[in-house]
């Protein structure tokens, strides 16, 4: 078995599970944040009036709450749904709530690796399309909507078809000036925004191997805009000390076994990497850097749970240490950690130096939702997952989405711009 | 089950245009109606009636796991969508919260069906059949799981063996 069948057939007490085995699986951890809390709560009303017991939770203690896609609140009805979920969490006993204002609160998928709330081996459902991020930890991390998340959560378990699984393999590091999303972004582009529907994408190799965890994280999250139902890195001693830094105990690593059978095994050559970024309006519409059109950008957007890791903002500053930029172009540490580690190793100075705009941790602008949205017809780079018509505001704007480093270099020019070629 | 098809000629339907992020806040049903398919038609919401299904290519749904997708569109009367494929959270969304039947068709379905033909869709023989054009196609079957979950109304009344 490969890791994720070795982690379902645990999962759902088997000895051995293969692929379109449909599988009840335990949970280990479960997320919801303030899109997909109101959400549930909407069904649990609904189910309540069926007669169905909503009354009690499966484990209060494995479930947390992110605040995230509409803090801070820009009008009354998001401001409504965080006194929704506030209750909810009081209510129903979950102590772990990170709440915008008070201490440690971001994104969703970046308080799972660093408050380190999920362990390899783990089954971890989160109402977020993006959940397959955390499984750069080694876990089986799958985004499910608003019914399957309430269902999780009142009863521990959830159905799955066990995955096919498809290995890409990274011969050899990248180069300096490519990033984890460049890699992403050359896969999507290889095989399109359905090539991973209903599977697993599983990342190694000896450059996936010389990847930080920050990085495998990004690969990750861009499963999902290949479809993938997860993305999975085995773990190894790096995930361990990761983890264990943020107080983590009781890791075990899981790995798949010697003989573990793969839908199909695609490999790349790190040498051969290069910047690249997808060009409106989808996540597979690649081409290499030098190759994109001469655009007049209207911004630069270096935020969201792909691109705003502190790794993402050290390679941004690298590159706005002592420039300036051209365009308007904000940053949004995913994390008030990492907003903290990026104001102590002097990244905001930097920043703030070259005339970004530094905002809080939130989803805001990645979904077109509020904090810095476009006006029609403006053209944005953005180190973000998506660029579908409207997603980062009006319908007629458009979003390149590229690494840190390219939106970085980007920004000091105004146009589309490989790091290589900054004078 | 009957009704008159909205043809969307197009693949990878996505859920920004099907419910742009900007209205995720909402969780009234019916005001989250009048925004469906809103990126990319609209028109949408003033020419859907009751009843109808919606007709596209390819990856149908993909994005994110917004379950306002589903809801967006069986709240505007969308009973059923026929699509070339479907991506895999819009698919069990619909079908765990009976918000709709994600019916997978073949390029003869495909291509065959137009914009306001009417059709009749049997699950027990799965089979479509336009009533306009007098044809009949065939459907993708429904996995086990998920004949038996649409059977029993969603999830949640689904009873595992």
């Amino acid at each position: 078995m490969n890791i994720v069948e070795k982690i379902l057939a645990r999962a759902s007490g088997r000895d051995s599970v293969a692929p379109d085995d449909v599988i009840f699986a335990n949970v280990d951890k479960a997320m919801v944040h303030d899109v997909s809390g109101p959400g549930v709560i909407k069904v649990f009303d609904k189910l309540k009036k069926q007669g169905i017991d909503v009354s009690k939770l499966w484990d209060p203690s494995k479930i947390w709450v992110a605040e995230d896609h509409f803090v801070p609140s820009a009008e009354k009805v998001s401001a409504e749904n965080i006194v929704k979920l506030s209750n909810f969490t009081k209510n129903y006993g979950i102590q772990k709530h990170f709440k915008y204002g008070m201490g440690q609160y971001g994104i969703c998928h970046t308080l799972s690796h660093e408050e380190a709330l999920v362990l390899p081996g783990e089954v971890y459902v989160g109402g977020d399309s993006h959940t397959n991020t955390t499984g750069a930890l080694g876990a089986f991390a799958c985004g499910l909507g608003h019914t399957d998340v309430a269902y999780v959560l009142l009863y521990g378990k959830i159905w799955f078809k066990v995955p096919e699984t498809i290995y890409f393999k990274l011969n050899g590091k990248l180069p300096e000036h490519v990033m984890a999303k460049d890699f992403i972004l050359k896969i999507i582009g290889d095989i399109g925004t359905d090539g991973g529907n209903y599977r697993t994408m599983q990342f190694g190799g000896s450059g996936v191997d010389a990847m930080s965890v920050e990085s495998r994280l990004t690969l990750c999250n861009m499963t999902t805009e290949a479809g993938a139902k997860n993305g999975i890195v085995e773990p190894d001693q790096k995930v361990v000390d990761y983890l264990t830094s943020r107080g983590a105990t009781g890791i075990s690593l899981i790995k798949g076994d010697e003989n573990a059978e793969y839908a199909q095994i695609i490999e790349y050559e790190g040498s051969e990497m290069e910047p690249l970024v997808a060009k409106p309006f989808s996540p597979e519409n690649v081409v290499v850097v030098r190759d994109a059109p001469s655009v007049d950008l209207d911004k630069s957007y270096i935020g969201s749970c792909t691109g705003a890791k502190y790794e993402d903002l050290e390679a941004a500053a690298k590159i706005l240490k002592g420039r300036k930029v051209k365009i308007r172009t904000e940053v949004l540490p995913a994390s008030i950690s990492i907003y903290k580690r990026a104001m102590e190793n002097g990244l905001l100075t930097i920043f703030l130096d070259a005339g970004v705009t530094i905002g809080p941790p939130t989803c805001g602008a990645c979904c077109g939702a509020h904090m810095g949205v476009l006006a029609k017809d403006e053209i944005c780079i953005s180190t973000t997952n998506r660029n579908f018509p409207g997603r980062m505001g009006h319908v007629d704007s458009q979003t390149y989405l590229s690494s840190p480093l390219v939106a970085a270099a980007s920004a000091v020019t105004g146009k589309i711009t490989d790091p290589r070629d900054l004078p | 089950m009957k009704g008159h098809i909205i043809k969307y000629a197009r693949d990878n339907i996505d859920t920004d245009v099907i419910i742009p992020g900007q209205y995720l806040k909402i969780h009234d049903y019916a005001e989250l109606a009048t925004h469906a398919m809103e990126g990319l038609d609209p028109n949408f919401h003033s020419k859907v009636k009751d009843g109808d299904f919606i007709l596209s290519g390819k990856n149908f749904g993909c994005g994110s796991s917004r379950e306002h997708a589903p809801i967006a569109l069986s709240h505007s009367g969308i009973k059923a969508v026929l699509a070339l494929s479907f991506a895999r959270i819009f698919y069990r969304n619909a079908v765990d919260g009976a918000f709709l039947l994600p019916i997978e068709i073949g390029e003869d379905a495909y291509n065959a069906i137009s914009e306001g033909d009417e059709v009749n869709i049997d699950i027990s023989k799965n089979e479509i059949k336009n009533i306009t054009k007098n044809q009949t196609y065939g459907m993708k079957p429904f996995s086990e799981i998920i004949g038996k979950i649409i059977e029993a109304g969603g999830l949640f009344n689904y009873k595992p063996d």
